[in-house]
């Protein structure tokens, strides 16, 4: 469990990329939770739809992604919040890795322990809703492309609210608005039916773009929040 | 190297917490900040270690270099920045690689030695008790080696021996040419001029 003593010296981003993999793993569930909460959710629309196979098919890209938003915000308003509580915020600052990439490897740690199982789970669930087979990769890449977005989104509210003791319900009225694009086009490049007339790889360029901007305006916004939250 | 504040005012929540500070340290001098709760210790240390926006005046370590003030200073708040689902061993690994400047350090094992802490360096943190988790914060002073020392409070939940070792390392830290600046209500154990703070409001 703990490893034998690593003598090999890392750089500050790798040691608290490594860190927060390690804790996160060891710390409530870690990645298993996640995917079991998009489960429940999966199947909670499901069951208010009914047994209209025809119609759950057809609306499943859509339950995924909305289901698959709400597992990847669910505890990301902690990301920055245990750290700024146990103090370790305060030596980020003295670092001399810049604070951006402190978010960005933040950021990037959190996604692999929830949004990426998510995408990876997407195929699975997408089969109970009665996907159609050729329809799972298409959810499957638009999750895989547009989680990191709604993660790094995310990560500014969680800056936001870092010194409010419950921030939960403030950081999802202030994130779920700005995630409405990444959703849009999550949605369109992963319906396929015929009726959906764009295709899948214009909604998925501007999805990956949306991810992209994301990743460059994102970590500029929540290290301003942080430096001026007072701490 | 030496450490100078000159007219520092700092604000919090639109009140005046410190007017006018100030003060130079030089090499291997200690500072005590003392004074009443609430007379500002901790904002003169967090506005030193440039947390805090600075109303007016300037803090500068001398000689300068393209690091700023809060890169070459060790921070020891209130809280112990210590994840409680890691280990002590791996707490320590990650601040040497966090906080080194490229200075050096003692190896984490012998960080953990000299703070008497061995025997829990596999023990996740959230075992330990606030004075074990005090003398693994002190702990990080070591592994990584920085001239300015900022110190909160640093022998909060110490027990007598703990105490001694603190005030051992800070004076190997002083003859080192180090800097401290410690708000403390209890005898840090070094030699040390005293600021106090509160007194003139």
């Amino acid at each position: 469990m703990t490893g034998a003593r690593r003598l090999k010296k890392k750089s500050a981003l790798a040691a608290l990329f490594f860190r927060d993999i390690r804790s996160g793993r060891r710390v409530g569930g870690g990645t298993s939770l996640g995917i079991v909460f998009f489960l429940i959710l999966v199947t909670v629309f499901a069951f208010a739809i009914g047994p209209d196979l025809k119609l759950l098919g057809k609306v499943a890209p859509a339950i995924l992604w909305v289901a698959g938003l709400l597992a990847t915000l669910l505890g990301l308003d902690r990301l920055f919040q245990a750290d700024h509580e146990d103090g370790s915020l305060d030596l980020f600052l003295t670092s001399s890795a810049p604070l951006e990439l402190i978010i960005v490897v933040k950021c990037f740690a959190h996604w692999l322990l929830t949004g990426l199982p998510l995408a990876a789970a997407a195929p699975v669930f997408g089969l109970m809703l009665n996907l159609p087979v050729p329809e799972l990769w298409r959810v499957t890449l638009s999750l895989l492309a547009g989680t990191p977005a709604l993660t790094l989104t995310g990560g500014i509210g969680a800056a936001l609210t870092v010194s409010l003791r419950r921030g939960g319900l403030l950081f999802a009225v202030l994130i779920l608005p700005l995630c409405i694009p990444s959703l849009i086009f999550g949605v369109f490049a992963a319906d396929a039916s015929e009726t959906s007339a764009v295709g899948f790889v214009a909604p998925f360029l501007i999805l990956c773009a949306l991810t992209l901007i994301a990743a460059v305006v994102a970590p500029v916004a929540a290290a301003a929040a942080l430096r001026h939250a007072g701490v | 190297m030496q450490l100078s504040a000159s007219h520092l005012t700092v604000s919090r929540g639109g009140r005046t917490i410190i007017a006018g500070l100030s003060f130079t340290l030089s090499a291997g001098e200690c500072l005590a900040v003392t004074g009443p709760n609430g007379a500002g210790k901790s904002t003169l240390l967090r506005a030193l270690a440039g947390f805090l926006p600075l109303g007016f005046g300037a803090v500068t370590l001398s000689p300068g270099t393209d690091q700023s003030i809060a890169e070459r200073a060790h921070y020891v708040g209130h809280a112990d920045a210590l994840k409680s689902s890691l280990t002590l061993n791996e707490n320590l690994h990650f601040l040497a690689d966090l906080l080194d400047a490229g200075l050096g350090g003692l190896p984490v094992s012998a960080a953990i030695a000299k703070m008497g802490l061995a025997h829990a360096a596999d023990l996740p943190v959230a075992c330990l008790s606030a004075g074990q988790k005090r003398r693994a914060a002190l702990a990080r002073l070591l592994v990584a080696r920085r001239p300015l020392w900022l110190l909160d409070e640093p022998l909060t939940a110490l027990d007598e021996p703990a105490r001694n070792l603190a005030a051992q390392i800070l004076s190997g830290h002083l003859a080192e040419g180090g800097l401290i600046v410690a708000a403390t209500h209890a005898e840090l154990g070094v030699k040390a001029r005293e600021l106090k703070l509160g007194a003139l409001s």
